[in-house]
């Protein structure tokens, strides 16, 4: 058994009207030094061993469903859970 | 001249795209569940707007992968209209039927209200009709209707005359160019955020929208019925 944590966010290129609105509020609570937010999504995914590489099924879902690649980047962490 | 309105789980202006059709143009129609295995018998395929399973993920990425839209898939290949408005817009940019992706609405406010469009080619299908650069008003509502793609494909939809419909004046959501409504290459797949069927009668606040429907019936007489 994996667990795999997928992080989405919008790509460096594409605007993100709700990661400025939060830095404009940041800034309006002093904290100056921020100089960009990006928001995106974060998804943890149990995933059973099976015959082919975690790593390819991870990136093939990434690039099929959970991520749009239009106007996203995806990265994954994966994690084997050691049976108890 | 029959239709198909896909219905998915979520899709709530199915209702007035069947009346757009049913009673304003005097067409047949029938709903269509989105687990539907078959299209056949039907001359255009209408994609309603709606939050389809949600809206979860993202607009129309859990639409796309439904039954029905292989075979919408193959309409669209075999040459059929297929129209998208708003989610269903959605669904075809997930569906890679058109190309390009949405962005949620720049102001992060969702928008509901008439909108001045440009018809910017009245060579397809869907907008003969019209006049080239006549401005019409249709109802937009949508959170994410904030058109994006890159350089090298806007350059493509510009010199392949792709772009069908703009705002005019103001753009209510950021859209790349003011795009409003684009078609594939092939010209027989249109996508547009702003609601045509919301705009077939001036009891409704306007019949802008009916030239559309209307479009698409024409050509599709004169490439069918003989003596039409």
């Amino acid at each position: 058994m994996y667990k795999v944590k997928v992080f989405v966010t919008l790509r460096e290129s594409v605007l993100d009207p709700q990661g400025t609105a939060v830095k404009d509020s940041l800034h309006s609570l002093n904290y100056s030094e921020v100089s960009d937010v990006r928001i995106g999504k974060y998804m943890e995914l149990s995933i059973e061993k099976s015959e082919r590489p975690v790593e390819e099924v991870v990136k093939e879902m990434c690039e099929r469903l959970l991520a749009n690649v239009v106007i996203e980047d995806y990265r994954f962490e994966i994690e084997e859970a050691v049976a108890q | 001249m029959k239709f198909a309105v896909i219905v998915f789980p979520g899709s709530n202006c199915d209702i007035d795209m069947y009346h757009a059709v049913k009673d304003e143009l005097g067409c047949e129609v029938e709903y269509v569940w989105h687990d539907a295995g078959s299209l056949e018998g039907f001359d255009g395929i209408l994609l309603p707007g709606g939050f389809s399973y949600g809206d979860y993920l993202r607009s129309g990425a859990i639409a796309r992968f439904s039954n029905v839209m292989k075979e919408v898939v193959k309409a669209a290949e075999a040459g059929k209209p297929v129209l998208g408005v708003c989610n269903g817009f959605q669904i075809l940019l997930e569906a890679g039927l058109l190309p390009g992706a949405m962005r949620r609405n720049e102001s992060l406010k969702f928008i509901c209200r008439p909108v001045e469009l440009k018809v910017e080619n009245n060579g397809t299908l869907f907008s003969a009709e019209y006049n080239e650069g006549e401005v019409i008003t249709i109802p937009v509502a949508h959170g994410e209707g904030n058109y994006y793609c890159d350089d090298e494909t806007l350059a493509r939809l510009k010199g392949n005359n792709q772009i069908v419909f703009t705002y005019h004046g103001e753009n209510p959501n950021g859209s790349l160019e003011n795009i409003a409504g684009i078609t594939n290459e092939k010209g027989n797949v249109l996508g547009m955020m702003p609601h045509p069927e919301r705009a077939v009668d001036e009891l409704l606040g306007g019949a802008d929208g009916l030239k559309l429907f209307q479009s698409i019936v024409k050509q599709w007489r004169e490439a069918h019925v003989v003596n039409a």
